[in-house]
């Protein structure tokens, strides 16, 4: 399988990722590389394999319903690019 | 540079204090780093208050095995009020509010948290190479990579800065970088090391480990560091177990008698390097003079490892990097015109190349119409490759062979080639898909002086049997206590 | 051309947890920006989720209640998408195999009842709100991202497109606003977002294929619910007749402007890449969880309302309105209990009243059960004086209103305000008597209209004694004292 540059640049989009005009032939490049290695899969059959999504059967464990955590807000918020009252900022949110 | 049990002796008997210990170290790392790069972040102040700390415990008589012992964690696991940047520049100045679970059960094991080890970006490579703070170097060679992607913590241990370390291995981040600077590291089964403050990569595979010089070292850090966690929903509630009191007594003649060692066809073939396989077979013939049988076992669909975990790893990455957004921590760009570009920015900005192509890989395996063909694909074939390992373990208790196909290779060699990068993991993936523990130790050195691993593999829950298995042959031999031209003149005199 | 109208419903609802559905941080609504945002909430670098148990019982609650199939094993999944309200740049839902399946509620329209059935209900958590007014001076073209919101338990319930008219929407929603409030699953408060609904409308010409839909999203009141519909059917419908075609999209409904407008944030077509989150191993419930939840269930609105009317002896149609809400049939079942009579009579006397003045009351102010002015306890005590003939109906009326107006307060203040306004109705046969012969004394041509056939002017006689009783006089009773003694 082999992407185009603008399955690249869909792909850029979709992850939220710029990548220049100018990278794409090479981003590309190296992705078509990627997956002529990945593709050797397809071949593989696999009528009736259960997939196997975790190394571990586990059961899901559950919490109790109950307020364990405090308000430590100003201690998260130091990093923060950027913040006012309590809020994160951000470029204006268009629905 | 002794091995933990030796400084855990002397530190019992008062031969040395942890504030020596740990003033020897830091001296070690300043004299390292501009060499070796093995650190991210130091923090001496720290360091020296908990050594202080750690001696007031072991005077009080409230002293453990681990107590005053310097280490330093892979700068992927949160430590609270230090910084945690994963390698990249997206964290670089990102102070962590929180302990990762291991970091504080290897704190209350009494143990001095010296700084932070350099890694690949992300923990997404084989060479250190995709740090955003410049490549780790190897201690045995400096032009040549450490691996990866806990190139730093291997590298500290090579160059006798620390005598124990933490790594992380979703697909042989702890095992090929062990092999690479000729230390012991421990990958142990999924789920008995809690990933809760573990920046995730790959979460069904990432496994945290430590590494030491020797397989002893090895089992006392894991002891401490193992043990469930209610905050990870994948953290194995199981009964605590010493790992280390089989490998205290003291040897037979055969110490290893009745074990069955199992060689995989596909381990030994074309593509490993020859040096690696005269190691290997020498090796062999050590842990048979040790009492070990060896058998031939087929994995057959452990050839597809790589593809499937090229498939699985990325596509979780593409999920657990979008937190990465430049909204409530981390990098934001400079510029931007509005919402989808700061984003789109940000994450251009703040990721380097090898993450951004795995979560570009990760995004389209995942998007729709190519889910099945891909993601359940490499599921399914997971499947296969499991069912290899489970029937493998009916003839056989362990599986040994080389770690990886070649010792540490120049740094930029690979650089540019993704995918002969990856085929370095061909033999280290299998245990991360499956779940199950595995290690690597020194067995050679390559005619350059670099060297050669030999990887240990386990069932589900067989640490201590590997770790055995690996002690005895270090009780054998003595390539994990060879070290690299020129790391012991870097020692101030007088040290330990 | 007739136009058939297909309309489903996926509704959000709170789950009434005090804490998150993955975090240990508190649901309460109202808090300052970001202080009940914990590091799994804000999605810190190397957090992870550990699932709630109150959640997923709650979970297991609705399936019971609406006769669905618990799975016993379902799996939970991530839908990613970037958006800032949303931390982790995924949500954790169940997409696959849902915790809910199936089950059915029934509703009443014009045509009768009618059976909407459900496709599933999922567990999920909800996201963080984006605001963009009220932030701190100065900041322009920026919004302000609070996540104590974020991670709140929501239950998804998604039914078959099976409703075909606005107003069946709305039965279908308030039906079920009214049920996970009766099973305490959420407090149905919707001005808080407790309960929320997106519509997916489609038109179809009667007899063809169904037509594309377009989801209209976040209807928080049952009246924007409504014409949010009523405003798409229109537009759906003036679009294909212009020859056009209905593009499948997500739509917002501007209250404002009462019209949806496609949302501008998802315009790109989505793409969720939905897979199995790897931090969450599937959720296993056993039978005997199931059978714990099942036994501590309350009695459900459609049983009670066959009880009532079995052991009340209310009309069917009185009960199947009391139980449209826990709140209102609690006040019933309070207030009958404060009866000493248990006879259908007084059933229904009670069922009359509460369902009558007291909800007319309660519309006209606007107030919720609980908050009304006028208790249970003290709604009986002004019901036993109807029952004893103390009151007529205008009367008792008279003292409902001073009680609702907080005339008095405690059990007994019916009877207080019955003795200060003098209200006491005369019951006294000699007394009546003497009123009813005064009146036909004075009314001769009346009385002999009357006689002559004419039965209308009984009733004005009536009214005559009533007058000359200033209001007091039992009604009954001058009936009858009236008709002996004009056909004496």
């Amino acid at each position: 399988m082999a992407l185009t540059s603008d399955d690249v640049q869909r792909l850029a989009r979709l992850a939220r990722i710029e990548i220049d005009a100018g990278a794409t032939r090479d981003v590309q490049a190296k992705l078509d590389a990627i997956f002529a290695m990945i593709d050797e899969l397809l071949s593989i059959d696999t009528a009736g394999i259960v997939p196997m999504a975790h190394a571990q059967d586990l059961m899901l464990p559950l919490r109790e319903d109950a307020v364990t955590e405090t308000d430590r807000h100003a201690l998260y918020q130091q990093g923060a690019p950027s913040v006012a009252g309590g809020l994160y900022l951000v470029p204006k949110v268009i629905e | 540079m002794k091995t933990i049990g030796q400084l855990s002796e002397a530190l019992r008997l008062r031969e040395v204090s942890s504030v020596e210990l740990v003033q020897d170290a830091l001296a070690r790392i300043a004299v390292a780093q501009p060499r070796f790069n093995a650190f991210i972040t130091v923090d001496a102040d720290a360091a020296l208050a908990a050594a202080r700390d750690a001696d007031a415990a072991r005077a009080r008589g409230e002293a453990g095995a681990l107590t005053g012992i310097p280490i330093a964690h892979k700068d992927v696991l949160m430590t609270a009020g230090m910084r945690t940047t994963c390698g990249s520049r997206m964290l670089a100045e990102f102070v962590a509010p929180y302990d990762a679970h291991v970091v504080t059960r290897l704190r209350d094991a009494g143990t001095v948290l010296v700084g932070k080890t350099n890694m690949d970006e992300f923990a997404m490579g084989s060479s250190n190479e995709s740090s955003y703070f410049g490549p780790a170097r190897n201690p045995w060679n400096p032009a040549h990579i450490p691996g990866g992607s806990s190139g730093g913590s291997a590298a500290a241990i090579a160059a006798a800065l620390v005598p124990g370390t933490t790594g992380t291995d979703t697909g042989g981040s702890i095992r090929q970088p062990a092999a690479m600077c000729g230390i012991t590291g421990i990958k142990p089964t999924y789920g008995l090391c809690s990933r809760y403050g573990l920046v995730a990569f790959a979460s069904s595979l990432d496994t945290p480990g430590v590494f030491a010089r020797d397989a002893l070292g090895c089992a006392l850090l894991l002891d401490a560091m193992a043990g469930h966690d209610a905050r990870d929903s994948t953290s194995l509630d199981r009964p605590p177990e010493d790992r280390s009191r089989a490998l205290r007594e003291s040897a037979t003649a055969k110490p290893l008698a009745g074990l069955r060692i199992g060689l995989p066809r596909e381990y030994f073939g074309d593509g490993v390097d020859a040096a690696v396989a005269g190691a290997i077979d020498t090796a062999l013939g050590a842990l048979r003079a040790l009492g070990a049988t060896t058998v031939d076992i087929g994995l057959p669909a452990v050839k597809h490892s790589v593809p499937v975990y090229y498939v699985i790893a990325p596509a979780e990455a593409s999920s657990n990097l979008s937190r990465f957004d430049g909204v409530r921590y981390g990098h934001r760009a400079g510029h931007y015109t509005d919402l989808a570009d700061m984003y789109c920015r940000s994450r251009a900005e703040g990721f380097g190349a090898e993450v951004k192509r795995r979560i570009l890989v990760g995004t389209y395996v995942l998007s729709h119409g190519y889910y099945d063909a891909y993601y359940l694909k490499a599921q399914q074939v997971r499947r296969l490759i499991a069912q290899d390992f489970a029937r493998a373990y009916r003839d056989c208790d362990v599986i040994v062979g080389p770690t990886a196909p070649t010792a540490a290779f120049p740094i930029g060699a690979k650089t540019d080639d993704p995918v002969q990068m990856y085929l370095n993991d061909i033999f280290t993936i299998a245990a991360n898909l499956t779940g199950s523990p595995a290690l690597s130790i020194p067995c050679g050195c390559t005619a350059d002086g670099l060297p050669i691993g030999l990887q240990i593999q386990g069932n589900h829950f067989e640490e201590a049997r590997i770790l055995n298995v690996a002690h005895r042959f270090q009780q054998a031999t003595d390539w994990h206590l060879r070290t690299p031209p020129g790391v012991e003149s870097a020692v101030r005199k007088g040290g330990p | 051309m007739s136009w058939e109208v297909v309309i489903g419903l996926e509704t959000h609802a709170q789950l009434s947890t005090v804490s998150k559905i993955f975090s240990g941080a508190s649901t309460a609504f109202g808090a300052a920006p970001n202080t009940q945002a914990s590091a799994i909430d804000i999605a810190l670098p190397g957090v992870l989720p550990v699932l709630n148990r109150g959640a997923v019982e709650r979970a297991i609650r609705f399936g019971l209640a609406v006769g669905a199939t618990i799975n016993r094993r379902s799996v939970f999944a991530r839908k990613n998408y970037f958006y800032p309200d949303l931390p982790k740049g995924y949500q954790i839902s169940q997409y696959e195999i849902p915790v809910v399946q199936g089950g059915a509620l029934t509703i009443a329209t014009d045509a009768g009842e009618k059976t909407v059935r459900l496709t599933r209900a999922h567990l999920e958590e909800d996201a963080g709100k984006s605001l963009h007014e009220g932030l701190p001076e100065g900041l322009t073209d920026v919004s302000g991202i609070d996540l104590n919101r974020a991670g709140t338990p929501l239950l998804e319930i998604v039914s078959e497109p099976d409703m075909r008219s606005s107003a069946e929407a709305v039965a279908y929603a308030r039906k079920l606003h009214a049920l996970v409030m009766w099973i305490g699953i959420c407090d149905g408060n919707m001005q808080e977002g407790s309960f929320r609904c997106d519509a997916n409308v489609s038109v179809r010409r009667a007899g063809e294929p169904l037509g594309t839909r377009c989801e209209i999203k976040n209807l928080n009141s049952f009246r924007f619910l409504q014409q949010a519909i009523d405003y798409e059917v229109r537009r759906q419908i003036e679009l294909i007749e212009d020859g056009g075609s209905v593009v499948q999209e997500t739509r917002l409904y501007d209250p404002d402007r009462n019209e949806t407008r496609p949302m501008r944030s998802k315009e790109d077509a989505q793409d969720y890449r939905y897979f199995r989150d790897p931090d969450l191993p599937p959720l296993t419930l056993d039978d005997a969880w199931i059978e714990r939840v099942h036994a501590a269930m309350p009695e459900l609105p459609e049983a009670m309302r066959a009880r009532l009317v079995a052991q009340h002896g209310i009309t069917d149609y009185d009960a199947a309105q009391l139980t449209s809400s826990r709140a209102l049939v609690d006040y019933y079942g309070a207030a009958a209990a404060a009866l000493p009579a248990k006879d259908a009579a007084a059933h229904k006397l009670v069922a009359n009243w509460v369902l009558g003045e007291f909800s007319a009351a309660r519309n006209r102010s606007d107030v919720a059960v609980a908050a009304a002015p006028v208790p249970p306890a003290q709604l009986a005590g002004l019901l036993r004086r109807i029952a004893d003939g103390t009151l007529s109906g205008k009367m008792a009326k008279e003292v409902f209103d001073a009680l609702w107006a907080g005339e008095a307060a405690g059990d007994d203040d019916a009877d207080a305000i019955i003795e200060r306004r003098g209200l006491r109705q005369v019951s006294d046969t000699g007394a009546i008597e003497a009123l009813v012969d005064q009146v036909i004394a004075a009314n001769s041509a009346t009385v002999a209209e009357f006689r002559a056939g004419k039965e209308k002017a009984f009733n004005s006689l009536v009214g005559q004694v009533m007058k000359a009783s200033k209001g007091k006089a039992n009604p009954a009773q001058v009936n009858d004292v009236l008709r002996r003694r004009l056909e004496a």
